[in-house]
């Protein structure tokens, strides 16, 4: 028996991508955000997530993908991290998958960087393939003014 | 780590604390069993301790220690400054010890032997000599058993190392070691033996009734519980969640008409607004956990430099939060380090000045308008504003001008800017030039404020204002582009409403700067909406709205920001941003609304700052301009010639630069390569058009009126002349000028009001410069 791991997956501009579950705290729906201004764009508000304010980071704007049309709700994968929940705004949610390592390939060579840097690799499964994010690394957003 | 062990760090750092207090109160009352009863208490348990948990090197450390302290507590030895030291070397020892428990998960190597054979030494020399008069009544044997029970405890080949110390020292040789080998041969020397017995049934008599007094206090202790700070942390959350769900609940309630359902939501409510004063209680420290360490600092420093110092306390109950305490901890030891090494004088400086030789150092604190008031005070030779102004020049931190007319408050002030100090030579106390700065900017990063007073021969005082808490403050909510954002209300000073009519008139521009005149003064004004980079346009606000102006203090300066709606006041509970927010200097935090909604806490500071408004007051304008165009914050008196620049805007310029006045026809004005020249006494004069300089405006003169002559100021420097052209001379005035408001425009100081009206100050020599840059040089050279 091969070992599995399980994957909490959504979907980014009909991507399929996946978190390891033991880093995602909880998966809620859309919230209502407060903007902060003069942070990188990346950064698309607050949410009170029952007390705890939560910073949410816009995935598809920090793959460097399209926004999604304004009429799209993003759901929020709040996901653990040391400095506390950090939610991740993406499109929709998938299942919470259980795969094989032997399904597991290293990220191919040919994607962009800004993608590449953030997916750690890439499960093969039976119709199409489950990007694993790096959370550590799409969270890393310096929060400097850009306009300085 | 183990538990245990965790547990022991905790419990006997606790002690050493109290050990060192007391200590250090035992030297002033020698007397005082009771204290010398806690003392021996203290370091007793980490003895226990520490023996049970097999720590045998801090074990026998902190025996020696204990042993000592007996003989003390049962009167053999007289409490002297050496016994002090020795046994505060010791606490300071054990608590290495710990330290490397802590890190490494054993007591470390080294032993200190020579420290235990100090301890020794004393209480052995001390029941030596004092046993010499009066033998028969001396309870002198007890040393000797409690020797043999310490060689039993101790190791076998420590024991021998051990032996080995006490034989080389003089005085024991002769009587320690056959005393200790051999408690018979002891007793036997005793005339009286049933004394002997009598003093140790006494002894433990006594022993049984403090066991008893122990467990009086341990009942005190049962009463309160160690929690993890995390876990109130936690709590504090929760409850603050709570009082949003209360709020909505109470919206909710509003619309129902059921009585039961209001009566048990008014119940609810008053559970929640309790349950959230007794969470914020468990957060607050007495101020008292921080001073207990004085007295010890207080006491080493005095030691070492001489001089004689009492400690006055007042106030230690007064309760503050947890991260406060720990924030003002370092920002206090400074200032206590400072009066004494500074402050305090000699004894014999202070008998010269008829003063009793031993300085006094008093802290207070208390509360009032909902903030913690500390005061340190010293009835030192407080500071002198003389010595300071001139560090400071030679530091390059004022220029000789402001510092000369500086007030005293202001110049005692100087002390806390970065690199300053009077201190002549560096002590290990202090004066190395870090320090005041430090502690204010640590003081101000918790919303609070310093300030310095002193009576030359009398003393000086330093006084800290903080606030209660950081985890609830009273803030400010305002609305801006449709964002509510929160304002702390320490720097609020006032709100300004300006209606729909006098907004217009009532915000005046220097140079594209908004500034309104508050009562006779410039406050500088900030578009919050801009300054965040929101959409919101400024003519929109300006024309058709009336005008909301929140006054803000930072540092002594002021400033107003400009925001569309003020809403309300409200506590807010403060959280942290995260790391991905943290380089945000415009942010304190954020909290969540009463709706449910997060609103970001606005940093007043770095706000003014990101505003281009300095953040240092105007001292470190000073240091960064140097003495160079000799510009003051200050108020000085001044002869200023007035005129008009494009579109009426008000200008000035010291009469002291002007050479003269004159008026030439247009037709004169000849070119010269790109510049206008006109022919002046001979020489060719070249002509700057002030208002092109210093407002980018359109060049040439109004077409409408092409025949009028220019009027032209003619400002001469090294035998070199220049002319420059004003649109129209006002007036020549006397006037107490205070530059309010600093200008990035070429040429301009800033702005002043000058005979009730707004008027910018010109640096003619900037001005010139910016348009002829080799001016002065070529003046120079010919």
């Amino acid at each position: 028996m091969s070992r599995t791991q399980q994957f909490c997956t959504f979907f980014l501009d009909g991507h399929f991508f996946g978190v390891p579950v033991q880093q995602v705290q909880e998966v809620i729906r859309y919230q209502e955000m407060t903007r902060v201004p003069l942070v990188p764009e990346v950064i698309r508000g607050l949410i009170n997530l029952r007390g705890q304010i939560v910073t949410a980071v816009d995935l598809r704007r920090r793959l460097k993908m399209q926004d999604r049309p304004a009429s799209a709700l993003p759901m929020n994968v709040v996901a653990r991290t040391d400095d506390g929940p950090v939610s991740l705004l993406v499109d929709e949610i998938g299942d919470v998958l259980e795969v094989s390592e032997e399904a597991y390939e290293r990220t191919p060579e040919n994607m962009s960087i800004e993608q590449k840097e953030m997916v750690e690799g890439v499960y093969k499964l039976e119709n199409r393939l489950l990007l694993v994010l790096n959370v550590n690394r799409a969270l890393q957003v310096d929060g400097e003014p850009q306009l300085a | 780590m183990d538990e245990l062990i965790q547990e022991f760090l905790v419990e006997s750092s606790e002690n050493l604390d109290r050990f060192d207090g007391d200590l250090v109160k035992l030297e002033n009352a020698p007397e005082n069993q009771d204290l010398l009863s806690s003392i021996f208490r203290s370091i007793h348990s980490i003895k226990g301790a520490c023996g049970f948990l097999g720590f045998q090197k801090l074990e026998k450390l902190a025996h020696a220690g204990e042993n000592l302290l007996s003989k003390l507590r049962d009167g053999e030895l007289q409490m002297t400054a050496e016994i002090g030291s020795t046994l505060l070397e010791t606490g300071d020892r054990i608590r290495q010890m710990l330290g490397n428990i802590g890190n490494t998960g054993n007591d470390g190597d080294e032993e200190f032997l020579d420290l235990i054979h100090r301890l020794h030494r004393l209480q052995e020399r001390r029941s030596a000599s004092k046993s010499e008069p009066s033998l028969g009544a001396d309870p002198e044997p007890q040393p000797s058993p409690e020797m043999a029970k310490f060689e039993a405890e101790t190791s076998p080949d420590n024991k021998n190392k051990l032996q080995t110390i006490v034989d080389a020292v003089p005085e024991q040789s002769s009587k320690g070691p056959s005393a200790t080998a051999n408690p018979e041969a002891q007793s036997a020397s005793d005339p009286e033996p049933a004394r002997v017995a009598e003093v140790h049934e006494a002894a433990a008599q006594e022993d049984i009734s403090r066991a008893a007094e122990d467990r009086g206090k341990g009942n005190a202790a049962d009463s309160t519980i160690r929690v993890n700070v995390t876990v109130l942390d936690r709590l504090m959350t929760l409850v603050g969640e709570l009082v949003l769900a209360r709020n909505q609940l109470l919206q909710f309630a509003n619309t129902q008409t059921d009585a039961a359902f209001h009566a048990v939501s008014q119940h609810m409510n008053l559970i929640a607004t309790e349950l959230q004063e007794e969470v914020m209680k468990t957060r607050m420290q007495p101020i008292g956990n921080i001073w207990s360490k004085f007295p010890r600092t207080v006491r080493d420093l005095v030691v070492a430099c001489g001089k004689e110092v009492h400690i006055e306390m007042e106030g230690k109950d007064t309760e503050l939060d947890k991260t406060i305490i720990e924030a003002i901890k370092d920002p206090m030891t400074h200032l206590v380090r400072n009066a004494v090494d500074h402050g305090i004088e000699f004894p014999a400086a202070r008998r010269e000045a008829g003063k009793d030789p031993a300085g006094l150092l008093r802290l207070r604190a208390f509360h009032e308008g909902g903030q913690v008031n500390i005061e340190i005070s010293d009835d030192g030779a407080g500071l002198n504003g003389e010595k300071i102004r001139k560090k400071a020049v030679e530091r390059g931190l004022v220029n000789a001008e402001q510092a000369a007319r500086m007030s005293e408050g202001d110049a005692f002030n100087l002390i806390f800017l970065p690199g300053f100090s009077t201190a002549e030579k560096v002590t290990n106390v202090s004066g190395r030039g870090v320090g005041m700065d430090v502690v204010r900017t640590n003081i101000e990063r918790i919303g609070g404020t310093v300030d310095v007073q002193s009576t030359p021969g009398r003393g000086t005082t330093i006084r800290i204002k903080i606030p209660l808490t950081l985890a609830i403050i009273p803030a400010l909510v305002v609305t801006c582009a449709g964002d509510r954002f929160a304002i702390p209300q320490v720097a609020l000073t006032e709100l300004v409403n300006l209606e729909a009519g006098d907004a217009k008139g009532g915000i005046e521009m220097v140079h594209g700067a908004p500034v309104y005149r508050l009562r006779g003064q410039l406050l500088p004004l900030v578009y919050l909406s801009e300054a965040l980079g929101l959409q919101a346009s400024l003519e929109q606000n300006t024309d058709l709205n009336s005008v909301n102006i929140v006054v803000l203090r930072v540092d002594s300066r002021q400033f107003g920001l400009v925001v569309d709606e003020i809403n309300d006041t409200e506590e807010i509970v403060v959280k942290p941003l995260r790391k991905q927010l943290k380089n945000v200097k415009t942010f304190a935090g954020a909290s969540i609304m009463g709706d449910g909604r997060v609103a970001l806490i606005l940093d007043v500071p770095g706000l003014a700052q990101r505003a281009n408004l300095a953040a240092r007051g105007r001292e470190n304008f000073a240091a960064q301009e140097n003495s160079k165009n000799a510009v003051s914050g200050g108020e000085f008196r001044q002869t200023l010639l007035l005129f008009e620049g494009q579109g009426k805007t008000r200008m000035a310029i010291p009469l002291s630069s002007v050479a003269r006045l004159e008026e030439f026809a247009q037709n004169r004005i000849e070119r010269c390569g790109a510049r206008e020249v006109v022919q002046y006494r001979g020489q060719i004069l070249p002509l700057i058009r002030v208002s092109e300089v210093v407002d980018g405006g359109m060049a040439v003169s109004d077409p409408d009126e092409p025949q009028s002559p220019l009027e032209v100021v003619v400002y001469t420097e090294k035998g070199r002349s220049v002319g420059l052209v004003v649109d129209h001379i006002l007036d020549i005035v006397e006037e107490n000028v205070l530059v309010r408001h600093r200008s990035e425009s070429t040429g301009v100081l800033g702005a002043a009001i000058v005979q009730q009206k707004v008027t910018e100050l010109l640096d003619v020599a900037s001005l010139v410069r910016s348009v002829h840059p080799k001016f002065f040089e070529a003046a120079g050279g010919a």
